[in-house]
């Protein structure tokens, strides 16, 4: 614990996000982008926690912030998932190229 | 040996997130996935965190995964490789991502944390259960139930989004092209003439 | 009592009948219309009469001189505490007098339209221009500021524009309406410009502000001396631009080509607006600035005087040619107008000098009186055989005698033979003329003995020389005998302002005009020498003689003349060529080069930067609709990028 500093949490949670930002550029599968979002989340809630521990380990409210960020990623999660299903049905495809109707 | 352990942690999380998002067949995506939201939940454990790390294994692992894996055998054959992502695009994201990435960690590393030195928080259940259902002030109470209907109302959008119409025959005129043009619905979604909507 | 209502009226009456009739009485009673425009300005000319025995007998004089009385005034626009345009009334010798003409000659044409117009299938809208244009002349002489006066002046020249083009469907008259409109407009140009000049330097617009200013020895007067550009002190410049825009009014050399082709229009407005009323606009001009031209800048009145000399010689010449009744008719309203303003350009100011000033507003008085009726009298010579051309007349006098006799009237006030009203303010004139300037002097003599031969070679071609063939004209050969049949001279109403305008051509020179208008206001005694009159009379007389010898008869003294003088009787047919000189400037010159340059221009350059403008903002729109790609991924990727560049911004550049 003692070399295993903050600077290293983030650094994973860095690594995490900018992962997640790569699978939402490149991938054309709506779920897999819904996955990549999941990972960014991940890393947000792994800074909150981080903090919470090193630098305000008296207070809880980092937590609140990670707890509260899971309970919205599930929510979201569900409503996303929703409209890939109803995306489907229409162009029973889920290539999110498929899906440019909403342009110029 | 706890640097270890976090060492592992880490590769877990690090090399499950580049292959949940680089891997060509999506079921196995989301199984990375799996691997990195646990290694998230283990590294909680390893901060002594236990009851996120417990929500977190709950939620993701135990929800979203497998509402992912359900999603997917909905949509897809799963067995089938994804389409091979466009060259330029995986250059330019690559990239982006390893010169964002450079310039954030640049920033971490040049910072100095000043770290509390106040005594510690038992981040335990009643702490946290304590804190959160509290009305004084520093209590959570009113995000709490703020998110209580946020999950109820998108609980209520899920159903109603991915909800199947039944779309009585008469209502589908077949002089009009609209219907024809936006929604091919499936044969069986169709009511017969007579068929009486319950 | 001089009421400012009364005052106001006098206007405002041909205006509400304007938009009476415009408005409403086009439409629904057309035939009334003649009836309401005679009515509203049979109202207004009792007014203007009213106001005049006012301002003339009653309250007028203060210690026996005229005053400049200003009834109304309103501020119209305000710029800043020291400029603003007003509107006003601005009442002296001169604007009265003006107010009595032109509503008088007004109501005449009013008159006499309503025969000569009858059975026109746009009657009404001839009623309605005709009662704009009063609106706008009775404006423009009763301007208290030379900013109104410019106002008046413009919606003179479309009231203008609009009856000479009133036959729009024929070619000619819309021809000779743009001619006229473009030529006083250029003319307008100076004028605009001698404003600004006059009014830069004057510090005001208003009349007898800026007379004052200009005539006592002040800082502008000082200014304005002192500045110069060319040669000539801004003072000259201003006043001849100025007088620009009057000599483009008053159809002076050599901004007159338009006024014989304005003849276009019909003749009752010819009668109005080409003889009587609008084209003395620039004498008024002239008259209204007299003091400044007089008393701070003689040499711009010089101009003044050479400009009115040569036109009035160069229009009589002319008019000896012409064979178009109405076209002799301008012509010699030009000669005439050239008369009022070479008076104008001899006279001093006050006292005795200002002969030459009361001269020349008497000869506008007596000349409007005459010239209504000889345009009138044409007209009903037109309305009879149906022809402009004096070769469709002659030997008229019998079928047309009440015409006949007040032309002759006419002919002979013009010609200046006494009693006549033309004699005496031509001989006032020549007074004047005598005193100032010689060369002057002998212009006008042998204008006016010419003057006297043109008129009654004009009379004699029509009302003796052959016997009248109702048939030489084949084209409307049966409804024309017809026509004869049915009208005879003309109805009532055109031979009655024939006969009012006969008895005043008879007695409007008896008029003390020498106590009533002067250009200081003070009464003016004047000696009637009878040996002075002795040899313009008798070179009238022989003008008139001569014209008796060549036209009375039908025979080929005058083709022989014409042949022995061919070159001078081909250039003064043609006009002396101006309108060749003006055709070649405005189309070898004007047209080849500015015109055509800046139509390159235009269309390469202006109209090329916009289609630049227009091509680079279309295919930019092409380049960047593909950003809006209906992508997700695109978006996030703009988001992204757009995150991170907010990040170096703020990290490296705003600390």
């Amino acid at each position: 614990m003692n070399n295993i500093g903050l600077t290293h949490i983030l650094f994973i949670s860095c690594g995490l996000f900018f992962i997640g930002i790569y699978g939402f550029l490149t991938r054309r599968n709506l779920i897999t982008m819904l996955m990549s979002i999941e990972l960014i989340l991940n890393s947000v809630n792994i800074n909150f926690v981080a903090f919470n521990k090193f630098l305000w380990a008296d207070k809880l409210d980092g937590l609140f912030f990670s707890l509260f960020n899971i309970t919205i990623a599930a929510a979201e999660a569900a409503v996303a998932i929703a409209i890939i299903i109803n995306l489907y049905r229409h162009y029973k495809s889920i290539d999110v190229e498929v899906t440019d109707t909403m342009k110029f | 040996m706890k640097e270890i352990v976090f060492y592992i942690l880490a590769a877990a999380i690090l090399v499950g997130g580049l292959l949940a998002v680089t891997s060509r067949r999506i079921f196995r995506a989301a199984v990375y996935l799996l691997f990195s939201l646990i290694g998230i939940a283990g590294l909680y454990f390893y901060l002594n965190y236990e009851f996120i790390g417990a929500v977190q294994i709950v939620v993701y692992v135990g929800g979203i995964i497998v509402l992912m894996l359900f999603s997917i055998f909905l949509t897809q054959g799963s067995g089938e490789d994804m389409k091979k992502p466009l060259l330029g695009r995986v250059i330019f994201s690559a990239l982006a991502a390893i010169f964002g990435c450079g310039l954030v960690m640049s920033f971490i590393n040049g910072h100095e944390f000043t770290y509390s030195a106040k005594p510690a928080l038992d981040p335990s259940a009643e702490n946290i259960g304590f804190q959160m259902l509290n009305t004084a002030q520093y209590g959570y109470i009113l995000p709490f139930e703020v998110v209580s209907m946020l999950l109820l109302a998108s609980m209520i959008a899920c159903i109603v989004i991915a909800i199947k119409i039944k779309v009585p025959a008469h209502a589908i005129l077949p002089d009009n092209p609209r219907y024809h043009d936006d929604i091919d619905l499936p044969k069986e979604l169709v009511l017969e003439e007579n068929e009486v909507v319950a | 009592m001089l009421s400012t209502n009364l005052i106001v009226l006098i206007p405002l009456l041909p205006l509400i009948s304007f938009l009476l009739i415009a408005l409403v009485g086009r439409k629904n009673f057309p035939n009334l219309c003649g009836a309401l425009g005679t009515i509203a300005l049979l109202t207004s000319f009792l007014l203007a009469a009213t106001v005049a025995y006012d301002y003339f007998f009653v309250a007028g004089k203060v210690n026996g001189i005229y005053q400049q009385m200003v009834p109304m005034k309103i501020k119209w626009l305000e710029f800043s505490p020291n400029v603003s345009i007003d509107l006003g009334i601005l009442l002296d010798p001169i604007s009265v007098m003006m107010l009595v003409i032109v509503t008088f000659i007004s109501l005449m044409v009013h008159f006499y339209s309503l025969g000569y117009m009858k059975g026109e299938e746009r009657y009404a809208t001839y009623y309605s221009f005709l009662g704009l244009f009063t609106f706008s002349m009775l404006g423009l002489v009763i301007s208290s500021n030379i900013f109104q006066i410019y106002m008046f002046w413009e919606l003179v020249g479309v009231s203008s524009f609009l009856l000479i083009g009133y036959y729009f469907d024929k070619p000619s008259a819309v021809a000779a309406a743009k001619k006229a409109f473009i030529v006083t407009r250029f003319a307008d140009l100076g004028f605009l410009i001698g404003i600004l000049v006059l009014a830069y330097y004057s510090g005001t617009l208003d009349f007898q502000t800026l007379i004052t200013r200009l005539t006592t020895p002040t800082d502008q007067l000082h200014a304005i001396t002192t500045a110069s550009f060319l040669g000539a002190s801004a003072l000259t410049w201003g006043l001849l631009l100025v007088f620009m825009g009057g000599a483009g009014k008053s159809a002076m050399l050599p901004l007159h080509i338009w006024l014989p082709d304005a003849m276009e229009g019909p003749t009752p407005v010819s009668a109005l607006i080409h003889a009587a009323t609008m084209v003395v606009a620039g004498v008024f001009l002239v008259a209204r600035l007299f003091p400044v031209f007089s008393i701070s800048c003689p040499s711009a009145l010089q101009v003044v005087t050479w400009v009115g000399a040569s036109s009035s010689l160069f229009a009589a010449i002319i008019a000896c040619t012409q064979t178009d009744i109405k076209r002799v008719l301008a012509y010699s309203t030009m000669s005439q107008i050239g008369y009022m303003m070479f008076a104008l350009g001899v006279s001093g100011y006050g006292g005795e000098h200002g002969l030459g000033y009361m001269a020349s507003m008497f000869h506008l008085f007596t000349h409007a009186m005459f010239k209504a009726l000889l345009f009138l009298g044409a007209g009903a010579v037109i309305h009879y055989v149906h022809s402009n051309e004096m070769k469709d007349m002659g030997g008229l006098r019998k079928l047309m005698p009440v015409t006949h006799i007040t032309f002759l009237v006419a002919c002979l006030a013009i010609a200046g033979i006494p009693p006549f009203a033309g004699f005496f303010s031509k001989e006032e004139i020549l007074q004047a003329a005598f005193h100032a300037n010689t060369t002057i002097f002998v212009i006008a003599i042998c204008t006016a003995a010419i003057t006297a031969f043109y008129m009654f070679r004009l009379y004699f071609n029509i009302f003796w020389n052959k016997e009248y063939h109702a048939v030489s004209h084949v084209h409307d050969d049966h409804a024309a005998h017809d026509d004869h049949h049915d009208h005879g001279e003309g109805p009532f109403t055109m031979k009655l302002p024939l006969m009012i305008l006969g008895l005043l051509s008879i007695v409007a020179g008896f008029l003390p005009f020498a106590h009533l208008v002067t250009s200081d206001g003070k009464p003016l005694e004047t000696e009637f020498h009878i040996t002075f009159s002795i040899a313009p009379v008798l070179l009238a007389t022989g003008g008139i003689l001569l014209a008796m010898v060549f036209y009375k008869k039908e025979n080929p003294r005058p083709q022989a003349i014409a042949n022995g003088l061919k070159g001078l009787y081909t250039a003064a047919y043609h006009k002396f060529y101006i309108d060749e000189v003006y055709l070649f400037f405005t189309k070898k010159v004007l047209f080849n080069l500015v015109g055509r340059p800046a139509a390159w221009i235009d269309k390469n350059i202006v109209d090329g930067t916009m289609n630049l403008l227009a091509f680079i903002t279309e295919q930019t729109s092409y380049l960047i609709k593909r950003m809006q790609s209906g992508r997700v991924q695109s978006y996030a990727a703009y988001f992204f990028a757009g995150v991170i560049g907010f990040v170096l911004v703020f990290i490296y550049w705003w600390k």
